[in-house]
């Protein structure tokens, strides 16, 4: 995953960036006041962008929001609760309602598309449940991890000198690390003073990604500090708060989304290890990677829907994130961004454009940034 | 920075583990002795010892190559890590074969006809490859090839029908086979090898492919290809004589960051197929709190980290003059 560290080149300010195919020589139109303005400018990079890019944003956004919608509305959508294994009949003998067992361990049919397991739950019931704890996992230990990396990031860029050296080691030894394992250690630890569930699960992944945030946001604060407006605010006699609030943090806030989108994708595939591995949730909490290792047992008899469903969840909310984190990558980054690109020009032609657009001065103010 | 870095691991880990209530004596023994008894366990275990002294005494210990006892075992932690780790090892190396066997030449083919069909197939592939846990992916194959096509098994490293200790020399029981000289032997520790091997190579493929294409991409787009390209050089000879070498160097810097991954994937696919290797030692381990063997677990699996990559970067330095003499 090394697009993450890629730093992110803010866009030049002054003069439009050199674009491929049919449209240069076309007078940039005439810009609006007001929202507009600030709409057209950062609708910018996405009108700029080639087909295959828009293409993959609007994939993993659909794929997204409609585990989204899973996410918020599953408890209605879903026919069974994720632990129910009987249904009222609707029949009262005796003063008593009557109960129907859901069938164990049957296959995919009209009454259960999914099938069932073998302690009776539905699983198509538990997998469209599962996404509520997915994304909430995915959305709080990536926000967590962004509010500790993003800060101490600033703080290393930005001081310098023995803190940095600090922080860098100790993040750097996280980084290293074999995550799952940090995820594990954490998970562990934190079982005695979190209840399992969402909270618990959400630390003990977030804590992988912290030292992502903090690399990109150091190394990108440390190439802005140089730069003229910076010097020009200090010698002003800006505090260094100042600095960094409102000069240094909207240059390089930019690279977070696609960190966080390729996190995000990631952040699933851990969650469904410790799951799987036990930890995190507690069964019969409905969480996919857990649902998969009770499968385990399923196998010898060649039961594979209770494996099989809860995994294609998982493979497609990853996908559907890692596309949109990709994509979103080739927008933002304007050194990828070649309008009209069809795969016909050959790659010397594309050597001199991205040469030429290599060439603007990068790390330069941005429109977000205005001094 | 390498002993540092293992001393941040070692402290990190010795004060997790600890703030977490619960010991390896209670886990142990709860429910089968009385407290009274339980107390004396841990004092006699040196648990209940001020933690700044269990620290100074452990440090001590592993300064001199001593991690410790666990609790639950009888034997040393080096022990454990020597009997469990070549199993580790051979489903890692396997991974990693697969891994490179299917990432370079599907990621330069993609580069070479770029945003053609093979491009957008593998780049597609790549992109599922890495979307699928790699627990799931190895329950399937054990359904379709384990349950119902009855070609391979679906866990253990040896068949019922042999006996490791025979053949146990080095613990890797591939190298114990061909030393014993028992092709039957082998053939079984192959068959046994390969569902997790192709499914955790496969799982870590897909970043694979991505990076050999974006590599070769670039590397076709150097001055000195060019330069090929202008004296007239065949399209073939330029890019396998002059770009695929150097589109390499930076997949083997890859390679290193992939390892820890590779480490945590073989946690997961050692849980899948009943592996009896490091990584399912240390969860067992973990729900015993067993800290001894934890700590010396992890700690190993920090050493293979670090010792990893300053392999890679040696062989960088073989492979590229200019690392060597900047």
């Amino acid at each position: 995953m090394s697009s993450i560290v890629d730093p992110v080149v803010p866009e030049p300010a002054t003069g439009p960036p050199p674009e491929g195919g049919g449209t240069e020589g076309t007078p940039p139109p005439p810009v609006p006041s007001g929202w507009r303005s600030r709409l057209h400018r950062w609708a910018k990079p996405w009108r700029q962008a080639n087909r295959t890019a828009r293409v993959l944003v609007v994939v993993g956004l659909v794929i997204t929001l409609f585990f989204s919608v899973l996410a918020l509305f599953g408890d209605q959508i879903a026919p069974y609760d994720e632990d129910q294994y009987r249904f009222p009949t609707g029949e009262v003998v005796n003063g008593v309602e009557q109960f129907e067992s859901i069938p164990r361990r049957s296959g995919p049919d009209g009454d259960y598309p999914m099938g069932t397991t073998v302690a009776r739950f539905d699983v198509f019931s538990r997998v469209i449940i599962g996404a509520k704890l997915a994304m909430g996992v995915v959305l709080l230990s990536t926000v967590l991890a962004m509010l500790v990396g993003v800060p101490l990031g600033l703080l290393s860029g930005y001081v310098g000198g023995r803190i940095d050296r600090a922080l860098v080691l100790v993040l750097d030894a996280i980084y290293a690390f074999p995550a799952l394992l940090l995820s594990i250690i954490v998970a562990f630890m934190l079982k005695e003073y979190l209840d399992p569930g969402l909270p618990a699960a959400a630390v003990a992944v977030g804590v992988v990604y912290v030292p992502q945030y903090f690399r990109v946001i150091r190394n990108h604060t440390m190439s802005v500090k140089q730069e003229p407006f910076v010097e020009a605010a200090r010698s002003l006699g800006a505090k260094p708060r100042i600095v960094v609030g409102r000069y240094i943090f909207f240059n390089v806030v930019q690279s977070v989304p696609v960190i966080f989108t390729l996190n995000a994708a990631d952040a699933v595939l851990t969650l469904a290890g410790l799951g799987f591995l036990g930890y995190g949730v507690e069964y019969p909490a409905a969480e996919w990677g857990l649902d998969i290792s009770r499968a385990i047992s399923d196998t010898v008899s060649g039961t594979w829907w209770t494996a099989f469903w809860p995994g294609v969840a998982i493979m497609t909310l990853v996908t559907g994130l890692t596309l949109l984190g990709e994509g979103l990558n080739d927008i933002i980054n304007p050194l990828l961004r070649v309008k009209g690109y069809r795969g016909k020009v050959r790659s010397a032609r594309d050597a001199i454009t991205i040469a030429a657009s290599s060439t603007a001065p990068a790390g330069s103010p941005t429109e977000a940034g205005e001094p | 920075m390498a002993p540092l870095f293992l001393w941040l691991i070692l402290t990190v880990l010795f004060v997790l583990l600890r703030v977490a209530p619960g010991d390896p004596v209670s886990v142990a023994l709860g429910g089968r002795a009385s407290e009274a008894q339980m107390e004396a366990a841990r004092e006699e275990s040196g648990f209940n010892d001020p933690l700044p002294t269990q620290y100074v005494d452990y440090l001590k210990g592993v300064a001199t190559g001593d991690f410790g006892n666990p609790y639950t075992d009888p034997r040393s932690v080096t022990e454990i890590v020597g009997d469990r780790f070549p199993a580790t090892f051979e489903l890692t190396m396997v991974a990693m074969i697969v891994a490179v066997g299917i990432g370079i030449p599907m990621g330069s083919r993609a580069a070479r006809n770029r945003d053609g069909p093979f491009d957008v197939g593998s780049r597609m592939f790549g992109v599922l490859a890495y979307a699928a846990p790699v627990f799931w992916l190895g329950i399937l194959a054990q359904i379709v090839f384990s349950v119902n096509l009855k070609w391979l098994p679906s866990g253990q490293r040896l068949s019922g029908s042999f006996n490791a200790s025979d053949y146990d020399r080095t613990g890797f029981y591939l190298l114990d086979g061909i030393i014993a000289g028992d092709p039957a032997f082998v053939w079984d520790v192959v068959k046994h090898l390969l569902l997790p091997g192709i499914t955790l190579g496969l799982v870590i493929s897909g970043v694979f492919i991505r990076m050999v294409r974006v590599n070769m991409l670039q590397t076709l787009r150097a001055d000195y290809v060019e330069a090929a390209r202008a004296r007239g050089v065949a399209e073939r000879t330029v890019r396998y004589r002059h770009a695929f070498k150097n589109a390499l160097i930076p997949v083997i810097t890859i390679l290193g960051l992939q390892f820890s991954a590779l480490l945590g994937g073989a946690v997961l696919t050692e849980k899948t197929f009943g592996w009896p290797g490091l990584g399912s030692a240390l969860v067992n381990y973990l729900n015993a709190r067993d800290y001894a063997a934890v700590q010396g677990i992890v700690t190993f699996f920090a050493v293979v980290v670090v010792a990893f990559s300053l392999l890679i970067d040696l062989i960088n330095g073989l492979v590229d003059p200019r690392v060597r003499y900047s």
